[in-house]
């Protein structure tokens, strides 16, 4: 390998790749070959760095100087000034939101969003470029699938992962070695592994990036899993909207093959393995296992009663071990440094890290990975910022459309599988997304049904139409014509879809709803008895009014579509409401703040 | 047309190649979806033909998944993302906003063939919430007030 001085990488995640960062990278291989620098100095695409807030993000090695919110127009003067002559772009630095620090001499791991976090399944996104298998070797790659293979039995393999506590990640929390051994246990002349990376949960892209910023981790583990259980053929499950993540993940399979870490006689051993990808095509249920396996099959992705368990008859009725990406990428490093490393981290029954996507009302959105047992509060106020704008926080919601929503009073939750739930949320996939003031609670309850309504197959009544009854409730009071017993009634719905729903999808459609009841009851009541919204958002139950900070400047009657105000000129104004349309449109105009929502 | 023979020609040569493989249905009608920009029915016989399974069974999946769609898309397809953190930070009135700009209600294709307005779920830009996309293009951080511009711009180039 060349030596070079000096590295810069640029994130090639899909948050950055959105705001622009293929182009940074095209003119930083332009100006460096124009300095003559390019046997000097090296650009390297990673995945992604995780504070995706401050995209695009370019990171100078060795000094580690973070450069946030990168321009094309940046790039000429981060070449001529740091690169040339050694000096630090100070204007360009990461400042953090909330201590305003900006120091070019931190080095990345003192960043107030870096400090609390510790990172194992993203250990190598944003370090390594993931289209270089070199790379992912020079970290230690494919030595654990070398000292399984060589140096490890079978059961052992197991033993290991059993030991370290690893539970799955994909948002059940399944202990993962149990997996291992009862697929190890089946007999079969064929059996499978395979991989969920069909990420269902609507805001949230851990997955994607683990296999955006190092694919060959989830390929090695898939490998060492494929020995464990004795399987020569696995399948990776991806969701079609991924198209990054894809190629990565092709370039990837493509490279370990070359290198024989794919194929047949894998390290001189008798044992073969080899992978496939398999397109989802945009449909949540497909995250379910059966349901997943329905679909590599080539038919209607709906779900399939269990028993019998796919450990025993899965794809193709062979016996198939499914596990998550970041489930995946724990594996390497639990066997190359062992479960006893691996438990020191996590609480009593939760090991190791989990990875959330940090998002909505937060400062820093993005990807972090945190011991399990960290506070939500430390996730949320020390990593993620805070909430922007001065708001206050009002819930943080977890588990996605099968989870809830946490309030202020249970920040202090360490976050583990049980804690989550004991709390009235869960752990889930690891969407985390942050709610101020102005969010209704009702209506995030709506969303959420609205969503799995969508979302059911239809196979079974209880979720089929059980939770459209559930939307149309929650419809009803979010348009301010609930009624008296619309609370009971949505509780009876959601124990009763509880209890005999088919698929993990029914039955857990409602809890959004209980746990929005559970916390937020006023706000349902608020709602149903005042005919009010609290957070101000249902637009439906707004009233628009003018006040006396009004100049009489007319220019809200002149675009108001319905005609709905009258005033003469310097005089104060006046919205009729019956004819208010609640648009909005007014109060963007108003230039002095007169116009109010109650 | 010639161009359409050179499509089917495409199509039977991804079935000949697909058709021994485990599972074959889904690929297929995911190539066909790209080769024709949708998949209608004359396209759903040839599948089975070409693979040995009933008619109603193409159906049966080429109507389950969301991404397979049984008529032609516009020549630009805006998603909005609605995803947790995009409903959050406000992208439903971004979406009833192009609603409205565009005169088509969500799912449908505009009168005049240019725009397909589609609902989607995360696409993975979280920080730079509120989200969309036209075809390609990433537009973030939206609010209701840039969407006359965007499409201005796209109605120009027709
Ligand atoms: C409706 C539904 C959707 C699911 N979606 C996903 C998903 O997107 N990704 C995932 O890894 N697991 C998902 N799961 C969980 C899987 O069924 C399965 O438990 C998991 O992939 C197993 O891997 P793990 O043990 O490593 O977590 C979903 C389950 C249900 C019921
Ligand atoms: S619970 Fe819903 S998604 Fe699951 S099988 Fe029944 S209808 Fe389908
Ligand atoms: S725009 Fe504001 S100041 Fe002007 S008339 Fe309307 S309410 Fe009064
Ligand atoms: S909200 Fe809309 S309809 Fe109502 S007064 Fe203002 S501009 Fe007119
Ligand atoms: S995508 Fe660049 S930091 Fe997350
Ligand atoms: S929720 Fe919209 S991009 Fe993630």
């Amino acid at each position: 390998m060349e030596i070079y001085r000096s590295h810069v990488l640029c994130c090639g995640g899909t948050g950055c790749t959105s705001s622009g960062s293929a182009q940074l990278i095209e003119r930083f291989e332009q100006k460096i070959a124009e300095a003559g620098l390019e046997k000097e100095v090296k650009v390297i695409r990673t995945g992604c760095f995780g504070l995706c807030e401050a995209g695009p993000v370019v990171i100078v090695y060795p000094e580690g100087t973070f450069y946030s919110r990168v321009r094309v127009e940046d790039v000429d003067e981060i070449v001529s000034e740091h690169l040339l002559k050694g000096r630090k772009v100070q204007h360009l630095v990461y400042t953090d939101h909330a201590s305003h620090e900006q120091n070019a001499n931190k080095s990345l791991n003192d960043i107030n969003f870096y400090k609390h976090q510790k990172r194992v399944a993203l250990r190598n996104c944003g370090v390594i470029d993931p289209e270089n298998i070199d790379e992912y070797i020079a970290f230690d790659g494919y030595m654990a699938l070398e000292k399984a293979l060589t140096r490890m039995t079978r059961e052992e393999v197991i033993d290991e992962i059993l030991k370290s506590g690893l539970r799955g990640r994909g948002g059940g929390g399944f202990p993962t070695g149990l997996k291992w051994k009862f697929t190890y246990n089946s007999q079969a002349d064929q059996k499978y592994v395979a991989c969920n990376a069909d990420e269902g949960d609507p805001g949230a892209f851990m997955d994607r990036s683990i296999l955006e910023g190092d694919p060959h981790a989830v390929i090695e583990a898939m490998a060492i899993a494929g020995y464990a259980i004795g399987a020569s053929e696995g399948y990776v499950y991806v969701r079609a909207e991924y198209p990054i993540a894809v190629k990565r993940l092709e370039i990837a399979i493509g490279q370990a093959h070359e290198y024989g870490l794919l194929g047949k006689n894998i390290f001189g051993t008798d044992f073969s393995f080899d992978l496939k990808i398999r397109l989802g095509a945009g449909a949540f249920v497909c995250g379910e296992e059966t349901a997943l396996m329905r679909s590599i099959e080539g038919k209607r992705g709906e779900p399939t009663p269990r028993p019998p368990f796919p450990a025993v008859k899965g794809l193709f009725a062979k016996p198939t071990m499914l596990n998550n990406v970041e489930t995946y990428a724990n594996v390497p490093q639990i066997i190359l440094k062992g479960a006893d490393w691996f438990c020191e981290m996590g609480t009593e029954k939760s090991k190791g890290t989990k990875v959330f996507a940090l998002g909505g009302k937060i400062n820093n959105t993005g990807l972090v990975e945190v011991p399990m047992g960290t506070p939500l509060r430390t996730i949320i106020y020390d990593i993620g910022g805070g909430i922007p704008n001065g708001k206050a926080f009002k819930a943080v919601q977890t588990g996605g459309p099968s989870g809830g929503c946490l309030p202020a009073e249970l920040l202090d939750t360490p976050v583990d599988y049980d804690n989550l739930i004991a709390a009235g949320s869960m752990m889930g996939s690891g969407g985390m997304i942050v709610m101020d003031e102005d969010n209704c609670m009702v209506d995030i309850a709506r969303f959420f049904l609205d969503f799995t309504v969508d979302e059911s197959c239809g196979k079974c009544a209880p979720c089929r139409i059980g939770t459209r009854r559930m939307l149309e409730i929650l419809e009803r009071i979010v348009e301010g014509k609930g009624e008296e017993g619309d609370i009971e009634k949505l509780e009876n719905l959601a124990n009763t879809i509880k209890a005999t729903a088919l698929c993990g999808l029914g039955q857990t459609a409602p809890n959004p709803v209980l746990s929005t009841l559970k916390f937020f009851r006023h706000e349902y009541e608020a709602h149903i008895k005042e005919k009010k919204c609290p957070a101000h958002h249902c637009q439906k139950l707004l009233q628009y009014v003018i006040t006396d900070k009004c100049r009489g400047c007319t220019l809200c009657s002149k675009i108001c579509p319905a005609g709905a105000i009258t005033g003469s000129v310097k005089e104060m104004h006046h919205i009729d409401t019956a004819k208010c349309l609640k648009c909005g449109a007014c109060i963007e105009k108003c230039r002095f703040g007169a116009i109010v929502k109650i | 047309m010639p161009d359409m023979k050179e499509k089917y020609d495409q199509l039977q040569q991804v079935i000949e190649e697909l058709k021994d493989q485990p599972g074959a249905l889904m690929p297929v009608l995911q190539k066909a979806q790209g080769i024709f920009g949708c998949v209608p029915m004359d396209v759903q016989k040839i599948i089975a033909e070409g693979l040995g399974v009933t008619l109603s069974e193409v159906y049966g999946v080429a109507t389950f998944y969301a991404q397979f769609t049984l008529e032609p898309a516009g020549k630009y397809i805006i998603s909005v993302c609605m995803g947790t953190a995009c409903y959050v930070k406000g992208s439903q009135k971004v979406l009833d906003k192009l609603s409205e700009e565009l005169n088509v209600p969500v799912g449908k294709t505009s009168a005049d063939g240019l725009f397909t307005l589609n609902a989607t779920r995360c696409l993975g830009a979280c920080g730079l919430a509120p989200v969309m996309t036209v075809n390609e293009e990433v537009y973030g951080r939206l609010t209701p007030d840039d969407i006359p511009g965007i499409i201005a711009k796209y109605r120009e180039l027709g």
